[in-house]
């Protein structure tokens, strides 16, 4: 079992960050051109998953079972984020009927 | 080592089809398929608990969370926003400056050795208890206080104010 988790393990760790920069980037263009907020809250999600997998990577990199540890507090985190925003989410849709970001543009001048 | 690659070219591809996807249901449960790479990746690390974690608590709770929320808000098909070409094309601009910006900074560094796996133990649920428990005891307690008062603000946010009040 040990051997069947070395061998597989030649990635370089630059490849880790590669990886995790390219979902982070596409989070943030998930953000940036999407409008309904459901879709938005999702690309957070992908986000907050790509910092995940990099912390988990390191970790193993250093041998270390902080960064594991600190994955899971991020995924308590993601759980109590995820329960908020989708009640504001609710609440919008039952002010304004829609999940349309630009909606909500009433603090604009 | 090929298969670290080709769970990451399905990460990557359906992560796309995530920001990409027109109906909402359908970028959900692209969502879940880009956890399930994920999870394979953690597997591939040796991660088990994380990977347990995430299996249940990302693909089966988070997710069905935003399926139903999706179900009570009822979209229909002709009131999906569609933003401008413009604001796209500079929304992808701003994520692709981002994205190269963050790998330049990495091609100074240099090649890092390849991630093994030095302690196999690393990742169980033994070792992580005991960190857990022992070294990040007061973080586990305050993030239960963060969960009851998400609980307490998603009810208080959800529920209809009522007129007698």
């Amino acid at each position: 079992m040990e051997s069947f988790f070395n061998t597989i393990k030649t990635v370089p760790l630059n490849h880790y960050i590669i990886l995790c920069s390219i979902i982070f980037s596409i989070g943030v263009m998930g953000v940036l051109i999407r409008r309904n907020a459901i879709v938005i809250f999702m690309s957070i999600e992908l986000m907050l998953n790509s910092v995940n997998l990099l912390l988990t990577a390191f970790s193993v990199y250093k041998g270390d079972a902080s960064g594991q540890v600190f994955v899971f507090f991020v995924m308590a985190l993601a759980a109590a984020e995820v329960a908020v925003g989708l009640a504001i989410i609710v609440m919008i849709y039952r002010n304004t009927n829609s999940v349309d970001t630009n909606v909500l543009n009433r603090l604009k001048w | 080592m090929n298969t670290f690659y080709f769970i990451a070219f399905l990460s990557i591809f359906f992560s796309i089809l995530v920001i990409s996807a027109k109906n909402p249901v359908h970028s959900i449960l692209y969502l879940v398929l880009t956890f399930f790479t994920f999870t394979v990746q953690y597997i591939l690390l040796n991660a088990q608990f994380l990977a347990v974690v995430n299996f249940i608590v990302y693909m089966g709770a988070i997710l069905v969370l935003f399926l139903y929320t999706l179900m009570l808000i009822n979209l229909n098909k002709d009131s999906e926003p569609v933003k401008s070409n413009i604001v796209k094309i500079a929304g992808v601009l701003g994520g692709g400056c981002l994205l190269v910006v963050l790998v330049g900074c990495l091609k100074q560094v240099g090649v890092a050795e390849p991630v093994l796996l030095k302690d196999p133990g690393l990742g169980l649920v033994q070792n992580l208890g005991k960190v857990l428990f022992n070294q990040f005891l007061l973080p586990f307690e305050v993030s239960s206080l963060l969960l009851l008062s998400a609980m307490v603000g998603a009810v208080l946010l959800a529920t209809k104010e009522t007129k007698s009040v």
